[in-house]
């Protein structure tokens, strides 16, 4: 069990190694987003490479209407 | 054809809309269709971890291949969110790079903090971004921005939010006068009649959101704001004619009069 940040709230995750794998539990996976782990974007291109651990900060981010 | 250019881009409209504050997405698309806008501001959020995932989104409601998207910094206070805001925008985007910066100084007036909002344009421009930048309608910083890089300089014509419309015609004259960027009207704007005055004055186009979606009719509203800008436009290129202060000139002859 690891616990993450993300958008500022803690949440725990079992069996997660890698941030695809975490948008997949989230039900985020093809969905247009963007983001940030510790403070760094990471590309949808490094998405499947990028290793989530215990502790890690994330923001998960979406366009919304605004002016 | 008269074409609003931006970054090396043209566009028909001159009406520049946001999409907040609307009751649904189905009456954003129909207020923004009505609007003739092809730009749009949108947000950038965290979104709502556990809620239901199959929601429609607003880039359901309007595709980026239909409109060119403008991602805004609305909500940020400092530079480094800004900047922040609109890497996570760009990357959302898939690389798209004209975004809206706007740094504001509190939350009661939502005035530009134009400190914040000229350190963080410097970066922006460097990092290869097409800046349009929300500022005051101070024409020494308007120019300061327009000589960083910015791709075009929006000042407000009176608070965000406020439909007071344009409270110093002087000030954004200047601003027309000396930039060579497109000067956007963005934020004060509350009637036609106030996007009329802001074309009429020589702004290349208008940007607006409270004044479209907190009208009754917001539909009806984007209708009547489109034919204000382009009527704006239209006084604008055919020069209007001089006002005669106490010097009053007939339409009709002056010989023929009956009874002379």
């Amino acid at each position: 069990m690891i616990t993450l940040h993300i958008n500022g709230q803690p949440r725990q995750f079992t069996g997660v190694m890698n941030l695809v794998e975490l948008l997949a539990s989230l039900e985020l996976v093809g969905k247009r987003i963007a983001v940030e782990k510790n403070g760094e974007i990471v590309p949808k291109s490094q998405h499947p490479t990028t290793p989530i651990s215990d502790g890690d900060q994330l923001e998960i981010v979406v366009a919304v209407g605004g002016g | 054809m008269d074409k609003l250019v931006i970054a090396g881009r043209s566009y028909a409209s001159r009406l520049l809309v946001g999409t907040g504050k609307y009751q649904d997405f189905a009456q954003t698309r129909a207020a923004i269709d009505a609007s003739g806008a092809e730009i749009v501001t949108v947000a950038i959020r965290r979104t709502n971890i556990g809620q239901d995932p199959n929601q429609p989104s607003l880039l359901d409601a309007l595709p980026p291949s239909q409109f060119t998207y403008l991602p805004n910094t609305a909500g940020c206070y400092t530079a480094d969110d800004a900047i922040r805001t609109l890497r996570l925008a760009r990357e959302l985007l898939d690389g798209h790079d004209l975004v809206k910066l706007e740094v504001l100084g509190d939350p009661q007036s939502l005035y530009p903090n134009v400190v914040e909002t000229l350190k963080a344009a410097e970066v922006l421009v460097k990092d290869g971004f097409k800046v349009m930048v929300y500022t005051s309608d101070d024409p020494i910083i308007a120019k300061q921005l327009e000589d960083i890089g910015c791709v075009a300089v929006m000042p407000l014509a009176s608070l965000i939010g406020s439909g007071m419309g344009i409270l110093n015609p002087w000030n954004l004259q200047i601003i027309i006068d000396r930039l060579n960027v497109p000067v956007i009207v963005d934020a004060g704007v509350g009637t036609a009649s106030d996007a009329a005055i802001a074309m009429e004055l020589g702004c290349d186009a208008v940007l607006m959101n409270t004044a479209i979606a907190g009208a009754k009719d917001p539909i009806l509203m984007a209708s009547a704001m489109k034919k204000a800008v382009e009527a704006g436009r239209e006084a604008y290129l055919a020069g209007r004619m001089p006002k005669k202060v106490y010097q009053a000139s007939p339409s009709s002859p002056t010989a023929g009069i009956i009874g002379t």
